[in-house]
């Protein structure tokens, strides 16, 4: 009976329906004397703090203190560049917090706040990327990839096009925005809950904040109502906060940001400028391309560089390119420092890529879904940075197996057939293909360790270094451990993440988490074992290899009647003085990258899918709705098929939410307009597609990855670049063919603009 | 004060009156419902009332962040903590977990509480109204697993819970309620509201909350006085008379939407657009024009229609066309003690009439620009009456009279079309902001137009 692989519900389903679930701000009536922070925030995007007086915030009733600069007995930033000061003396964007009020109520921190005095110098923002482009206003870059020559290549094309796309940024909106709660602990430590991917670096930053060694620090989080990235290192600067608040006090602190807070101060995806040169044949072969990416990096590093890098490794997506120059830089503007968000600049590496290829086959009139396929890797290629595409055959393989399945040939006619007989009304059909690349990109972080621990009754404890954020990562988990040691799934208990349990996790990130974390815990499990077969083989008087583990029973091979208890045998390998705990501990092998030669092979494996998307545009306004998609994604020999669905379908919308209706607007004074949930609108039911087919790809398994799975955080999100390219499909009908522009999100507004673009040539075209 | 939560009564005393029900549950440990939003968009925190509804006692899905605790007085509250009994999840909790509906689980007791409303609503159909979950927001399942499990609800179980809808709801009745920060007063009369009023003239008006409490909520706004309009029966009405239809102010869209059978289609268009089900379950019309903004969605259709407003204060009663009752951005002709009564909607309702809105998501956005519009044809296919309203476009809700006058006893054709499109062009200066850019809002105002001259024409057979 296989566990793994079993189609079970997440490990808290039950907790989640019942609301006994606890998110970290749910511990705040465990703590009778917390605290309560409130940020004073800065007016400007751009400015100098020349004072700051408390003294007024003093006054009022209930807040017992304001933190600043003064009170940082350690290193006064949130993250290990130290570019992130927490109580700045230049502010770098609108809403930077300057200092942090402490009341006995949320109600009193926050007058508090309104009270503290700060006089401030307004300098010159810089509030976009071109603006950062003309002001020379980098943070990273250039960083290149290459390979063969692109100009000379170009030059030799017998076609050529060039074009540009923006792409805007997107806020994570994960339910549960930030909160952290600190406490002094029972021993002098310092004890903090945060909602954190990456709990180690949680602790690493509180720890230099408050100028501990990390040995006095210990962080939790118990699980996080979404993440998305948005919490990998952008809970750092509340979880020390709430540390330097309670180290001041002695009480505990909580901060927890309202939604409007979460929205102003906390970073997001990149928006990113795609600027694009191709040379091509007739038939829409590539031949060479140059790529220009720009990316709002915001104010600090963060994962800005990591993140360009991921978009340059995707610039390719799924296609061989004889001669590809890939060119990145990271612009520094005065907004929120922009950090990891699902896909983590694959998405935007990938929608320059369709948006190319789009433009390729509209200018040779030849559907794009041909001009794709046409320029599909083939096994045994490489990429521009020297990674063979392993198993690029795959490609191909869904690309077919999907159009047949979506009936795309016959779809193509109808939708043609609808086009002709509709005016003020137009349906599009796009194919778009998925490969994503598996692993942290810094080599380092792909490791892994567990603590497996087996009680004198048979239960078990597993801790890893894992967060559940939502993703499945404890049910994987789960089901690897009961798998892996031969007991149920209700015998085992998955531990909150805490990095007292497992030191110097990675984060939670990169779609690595069971991959890694899964490793590490069938490692631990086999260890352990390994220990229990000798006892065991004693019992049931066979040879120790020939002792079998299955479903809480212990028996030996091919004869599961004569089976003993999981938890008799424990007892007796207990009496025997034998250890029942163990860690496990995987690091991914043979990964290297070397940036300045921009060669290696940064990727354990890819992951591919690819997506069907039609939709119908109202030529009136540019509004859409999404009729129809078809998936198909390869998430190898899927762990736990309900998760790993849920990753695919939730991945698809929070994609489509990015690329259509999700919109970041900064006013002119750098302000987010967009920055709250009655203005920045995500997904609702009614963006859910009509029709929704949703396949795995079949006999997939993925050799040396826990139990043949693949990765699937990520992957699926990239699948959404077909509703955008169906967009186009729909906005071309408009007009007589040649090529569609559209920037990212395609909101009405914008696909209206677009349909007008394509009339007006239309008519100029008639007027001829 | 007090009132019944979870099937236990509780005493409140001494909490801020803008102290919400969400916070004042999570005080108290009841940590299941969450807070998303603070501002009735993501539905994290819905809980559900027990009301009385067209068809009987139900369970009304609410943002329990839009409720200002004292509002609760003398009702009857359950959460998501009061579903699972003796151990056993509700069907509608089982159906999530059995569908894979929860993965992060943050937004998951807001769909748990809408799924149960609906499945004990006394009047569904036999199939799940997914409508019904349109209020609550989910940032990780892409939403077809709950869909899944909503389509997997049968009706709902005679259990304890159906039980109680066979009893009736609490009535809600007058209430004060004091505390150092300030004062709630639920008047249980008109005459006593409006007493009330010219003592207190400075009082904040409380109808259903879902504007009032984002207010508290995200500006942080704080009043001494509160007044609340929920237990006065005068603005309770739904009368049907020969010429015309009169709307209590205080009805929530939700009643109104299930008792205005045979609405026209532009209001029947509106519902849906009108915010979420559980805005609408306490969102009053009253509300919605008193509180005036220019992207409201209610002026639009209630403009098209030539509907007017019924205000009273101490000093008598006044009719005013809605046409001439924004004032300014923000402002209307509601005096200091006036209270919006109804709203009269003249019979009978216009051949055509549409409601348009363009928002970034269909459902539950805010509009970029709005429009209703009202026709009636006459003899050789001309305009007899015309109706343009638009929200969006200007400081306040505008009704273009110039463009609907120039109309007037002209052929619906293009030609006439192309020259009010025009005009309209003369009549707005629409600005730039978040949601759409100035050209935009004025060619929307122009193309909505042009959408509803392609549907009518069509339907009277007219040639374009």
């Amino acid at each position: 009976m296989k566990v793994v692989g079993k189609a079970i519900p997440h490990e808290s389903a039950v907790e989640h329906v019942t609301g006994r679930a606890l998110y970290t701000d749910d511990l705040l009536t465990r703590f009778p004397d917390l605290l309560h922070a409130w940020p004073v925030l800065a007016p400007h995007a751009h400015a100098k703090v020349l004072a700051l007086d408390p003294s007024r915030a003093l006054e009022v009733p209930g807040v017992v203190t304001v933190l600043t600069a003064e009170d940082v007995p350690g290193v006064g930033h949130s993250s290990h560049y130290h570019d992130e000061p927490l109580f700045p003396a230049e502010v770098m964007f609108h809403g930077q917090p300057v200092a942090w009020v402490l009341g006995e109520s949320l109600e009193a921190a926050r007058l508090g706040a309104t009270r503290v005095e700060v006089e401030y110098e307004p300098l010159p923002a810089i509030l976009s990327i071109e603006e950062a482009i003309a002001a020379g206003s980098f943070l990273a870059g250039p960083l290149r990839l290459s390979r063969g020559d692109a100009a000379s290549a170009l030059a030799r094309a017998p076609r050529r096009l060039s074009g540009e796309v923006r792409i805007g940024g997107q806020e994570h909106f994960y339910l549960e925005t930030h909160a952290s709660i600190a406490h002094l602990d029972e021993s002098g430590g310092v004890m903090v809950h945060a909602s954190t991917q990456h709990p180690s670096e949680t602790q690493e930053v509180v720890a230099m904040v408050l100028g501990l060694p990390r040995n006095q620090v210990t962080v939790q989080c118990l699980r996080m109502g979404g993440g998305f990235g948005g919490k990998e290192t952008q809970a750092n600067p509340y979880a020390a906060i709430a540390a330097l608040g309670a180290w001041k006090t002695r009480h505990p602190v909580r901060v927890r940001l309202p939604r409007h807070l979460d929205m102003a101060l906390s970073g997001k995806r990149h928006p990113f400028l795609g600027r694009y040169e191709a040379g091509f044949d007739d038939e829409g072969r590539l031949l060479a391309v140059r790529i220009e990416l720009y990316s709002d990096g915001g104010y600090s590093l963060d994962l800005s560089e990591p993140v360009l890098w991921r978009a340059m490794f995707h610039s390719d997506n799924a296609y061989f390119v004889p001669d590809l120059e890939v060119t990145g830089h990271v612009c520094k503007t005065h907004k929120t420092s922009q950090t990891a968000f699902r896909g983590f600049g694959g998405p935007q590496g990938m929608v320059v890529i369709e948006d190319l290829l789009d433009r390729v086959a509209r200018s040779l009139g030849l559907p794009p879904e041909a001009v794709r396929e046409r320029n599909f890797y083939r096994e045994g290629q490489t990429t521009h940075y020297g990674q063979v595409v392993k198993d690029a055959g795959r490609i191909q393989a869904i690309w077919s197996e999907l159009k047949a399945s979506s009936e795309l040939e016959r779809r193509r006619a109808e939708v043609a057939a609808f086009n002709a007989s509709s005016p003020h009304t137009k349906r599009g059909l796009a194919i778009t293909p998925v490969k994503f690349g598996i692993s942290f990109t810094a080599t380092f972080y792909n490791q892994a360790g567990a603590l497996v621990l087996i009680y004198r009754d048979g239960s078990v404890q597993v801790n890893h270094g894992g967060t559940e954020m939502g993703q499945g990562v404890h049910t994987k988990v789960l089901q690897v451990a009961a798998q892996s040691l031969g007991v149920p799934l209700e015998q085992i208990r998955i531990m909150p993440t805490r990095t007292d349990k497992v030191p110097n996790t990675s984060a939670t990130a990169a779609s690595t988490g069971s991959d890694l974390n899964g490793a590490a815990v069938h490692q631990a499990c086999e260890i352990l074992k390994e220990r229990l077969a000798p006892v065991a083989a004693r019992y049931l008087g066979c040879a120790p290899e020939r002792v079998r583990f299955e479903e809480g029973r212990i028996f030996p091979e091919g004869q599961p009647e004569r089976f003993v208890p999981f938890a008799r045998v424990v007892e007796a390998a207990y009496l025997e003085r034998i250890p029942l705990f163990a860690q496990g501990y995987y690091r991914t092998p043979d990964l290297h990258f070397d940036k300045g030669k921009g060669q290696g092979k940064p990727f354990h494996y890819f992951a591919y899918g690819a997506a069907v998307s039609e939709v119908e545009v109202d030529g009136f306004t540019g509004e859409y709705r999404l009729l129809r998609t078809d998936i198909l994604h390869d998430v190898g020999d899927s762990l736990s098929p309900l998760v790993d669905r849920g990753q695919v379908e939730g991945g698809f919308v929070q994609g489509l939410g990015w690329l259509t209706l999700e919109e970041l607007v900064w006013d002119a004074q750098g302000r987010l307009a967009t920055g709250g949930a009655s203005t920045y609108k995500l997904p609702s039911w009614s963006e859910l597609p009509e029709v929704l087919n949703v396949r795995f790809l079949e006999r997939a398994a993925e050799p040396g990855v826990i139990y043949g799975s693949k990765a699937v955080g990520e992957p699926p999100l990239m699948l959404a670049i077909s509703v955008r390219e169906a967009l186009k499909d729909a906005v071309a009908a408009f007009g007589q063919g040649g090529i569609v522009e559209l920037d990212a999100p395609s909101t009405p507004e914008r696909v209206y603009w677009a349909i007008e673009k394509v009339r007006a040539r239309k008519e100029v075209a008639v007027g001829d | 004060m007090e009132f019944v939560l979870n099937g236990r009564r509780v005493q409140v005393e001494k909490l801020a009156p803008q102290t919400t029900l969400l916070d004042y549950l999570r005080a108290s440990g009841l940590t299941g419902s969450k807070e998303g939003c603070a501002e009735g968009e993501c539905g994290a925190c819905t809980v559900v009332l027990v009301r009385e509804g067209p068809a009987g006692t139900e369970y009304r899905g609410v943002n329990s962040c839009l409720l200002f605790l004292p509002m609760l007085a003398g009702q009857e509250v359950y959460t998501v903590e009061g579903l699972a009994q003796d151990g056993k999840l509700a069907e509608v909790q089982a159906a999530m977990v059995q569908h894979g509906g929860s993965q992060c689980g943050y937004c998951t007791p807001g769909f748990v509480m809408s799924l149960f409303a609906e499945q004990y609503r006394p009047d569904r159909g036999p199939e799940f109204d997914l409508h019904a979950l349109s209020g609550n927001l989910c940032r990780c399942t892409g939403y077809r697993p709950i869909k899944d499990a909503a389509l997997s609800l049968g009706p709902a179980p005679e259990d304890s819970f159906k039980a109680r809808l066979r009893e009736p709801a609490p009535v809600l009745g007058p209430a004060v309620y004091e505390s150092e920060q300030g004062r709630f007063v639920r008047p249980g009369s008109l005459e006593e509201c409006l007493t009330f009023l010219a003592l207190h003239p400075e009082a904040k008006l409380v109808a259903g909350g879902t504007d009032a409490v984002v207010e508290s909520n995200l500006q942080y706004r704080r009043w001494e006085l509160l007044v609340g309009l929920e237990a006065i029966p005068e603005l309770k009405v739904f009368e049907e008379h020969e010429d015309m239809l009169e709307i209590g102010a205080g009805l929530s869209l939700g009643e109104l939407e299930r008792r205005w059978k045979g609405a026209p289609q532009i209001v029947r268009e509106w519902f849906p657009l009108f915010a979420s089900p559980l805005i609408r379950n306490s969102a009053t019309l009253g509300g919605n024009l008193g509180t005036a903004s220019p992207i409201g969605d209610s002026p639009p259709m209630l403009l098209a229609l030539d509907a007017a407003v019924r205000i009273a204060g101490k000093e008598g009663e006044r009719v005013v066309p809605l046409a001439e009752f924004f004032k300014g951005y923000r402002q209307t002709a509601l005096g200091k003690g006036e209270v919006i009564v109804s709203v009269l909607v003249p019979k009978p309702f216009p051949a055509h009439s549409r409601f348009f809105k363009v928002a970034k998501r269909r459902l539950d956005d805010i509009s970029t620009v709005a429009a209703g519009f009202a026709l009636e044809l006459g003899g050789a296919g001309r305009v007899a009456r015309v109706r343009l309203a638009y929200g969006g476009v200007a400081a306040t809700p505008v009704r273009l009279f110039a463009v609907e006058e120039a109309l007037t006893g002209q052929p619906w054709s293009e030609a006439s079309l192309r020259r009010a499109q025009g005009m309209i062009a003369e009549a707005i200066k629409p600005i730039s902001d978040h949601r759409g850019s100035a050209e935009y809002r004025l060619r929307m105002a122009q193309k909505l137009l042009e959408k509803f001259y392609y549907e009518t024409a069509s339907a009277e057979g007219v040639k374009g």
